[in-house]
């Protein structure tokens, strides 16, 4: 979608301000935000694609002006909602009204803590070869679809050149819409600075983004 | 807010979804042991063992998985070294994906749209709030983190540290050299 989280080339933002010996959080519940979400992804709840485009679909005025964990709890505490975890009277009372529907996984224990501390993987097997090689020419596509995609919109529409082949990954436009993986090439692209922002841009700049096959053609 | 998020653990508890000493133990598990040291022990090796150095930019993932003392890290994980020639800068403009195994939960501005929106366009700009400044002909590559793969950037050695060991090293190499936005100390600062 083309939401004001695709941030990247806007202007007016200001500077970025650095925290001195900043604190892992700045809030006790910010702590427990990251520690729940974490907990519906990992098991089997809310999948990372579902979780990001909940986060990107909040209204544009309140993902401007919520901090980071704010965004998360807001997002995961409609979400549970929606996915029928817990039911929209349970979170007006604070407390588990009736049973629902386990996670797919199960009850988090301190037995799954170890197994979240390392990435999951989103490699899966390749149906088909590869379309593009390292070198070739490529076109962003031009698409503007409602749902969530990962390429952002300042390349769309601009050539690069394939520099990596990244595998074969889950796609997050059909994960996010609980249609499964449908997974798709992965690759780095790498665009030129003019290419992207014109003549005037930084002539030494070079910028790359992960693209999934489907997002570029022969260019 | 605060009570909004008290009740949605109380909830999850109550339905069996959670254990709260789990979260507990999700919290002190970034709070006290996964930070930027897990990345600045895999810059030093790359400092001192050429081959490690290799195998990292070859197969980051695979490299540090040889390592006893490092934490593991997932399957996709890419080094980019910085040169005399050329200097990485690592952002995510969606969101705010970050090599979490190796530096840990980001900072505030990683995820704040200042850098999320310059980063990429003007990244100059960027480095010059970090009060970082390079030579006008150093090429500046931004990787955006657009997908499930991760970076961690490989700054270069500093001078004058000839002979120190992987763990005097380690000590040189910020958080923010890892991601781009400044760069290793020097002896000097160290000292100071």
């Amino acid at each position: 979608m083309n939401g004001v989280h695709d941030m990247g080339g806007m202007d007016g933002f200001g500077k970025v301000e650095p925290e001195p010996n900043e604190p892992t959080f700045h809030e006790d519940w910010e702590a427990r935000v990251m520690a729940m979400v974490r907990v519906m992804g990992a098991n089997g709840g809310i999948n990372i694609d579902v979780q990001r485009f909940g986060r990107e679909s909040l209204p544009p005025d309140v993902y401007l002006s919520s901090s980071y964990y704010r965004k998360w709890f807001l997002a995961i505490e409609k979400q549970i909602v929606e996915r029928g975890f817990v039911g929209a009277d349970e979170i007006a009372a604070g407390h588990s009204l009736r049973d629902t529907k386990p996670l797919p996984r199960g009850k988090f224990t301190l037995d799954d803590v170890k197994r979240i501390e390392v990435r999951g993987s989103f490699g899966r097997d390749a149906a088909k070869p590869a379309i593009f090689k390292t070198g070739d020419r490529v076109r962003a596509k031009n698409i503007n679809p409602v749902t969530h995609t990962r390429l952002p919109r300042y390349v769309r529409g601009h050539v690069g050149v394939i520099e990596r082949i990244n595998g074969c990954h889950v796609y997050p436009d059909t994960n996010a819409q609980g249609q499964g993986d449908h997974p798709q090439w992965l690759y780095t692209v790498v665009f030129d600075a003019r290419e992207l922002w014109g003549a005037d841009a930084d002539p030494t700049l070079k910028v790359s983004i992960e693209a999934f096959e489907p997002y570029l053609e022969t260019a | 807010m605060q009570l909004r998020i008290r009740a949605l653990e109380t909830i999850l508890t109550e339905k069996g979804y959670v254990d709260p000493a789990a979260l507990d133990a999700i919290v002190e598990t970034y709070e006290t042991k996964i930070g930027p040291r897990e990345g600045a022990k895999v810059v030093a090796k790359a400092w001192t063992d050429p081959v490690f150095k290799q195998a990292l930019l070859d197969d980051a993932s695979k490299a540090i998985g040889t390592l006893g003392h490092v934490s593991r890290v997932g399957d996709h994980l890419i080094a980019v070294e910085n040169t005399a020639q050329r200097h990485n800068m690592v952002v995510c403009t969606l969101c705010s994906c970050y090599p979490w195994e190796m530096l840990g939960l980001p900072p505030v501005w990683y995820k704040a749209a200042p850098y999320r929106s310059r980063a990429v366009k003007d990244p100059r700009g960027v480095l010059d709030d970090f009060g970082v400044t390079l030579p006008k002909d150093t090429e500046i590559r931004v990787w955006d983190s657009t997908a499930e793969t991760r970076f961690l950037v490989l700054p270069m050695r500093p001078a004058g540290t000839d002979g120190w060991s992987e763990d005097k090293l380690a000590e040189l190499v910020t958080r923010d050299s890892m991601i781009g936005t400044g760069l290793p100390k020097s002896p000097a600062e160290l000292k100071s």
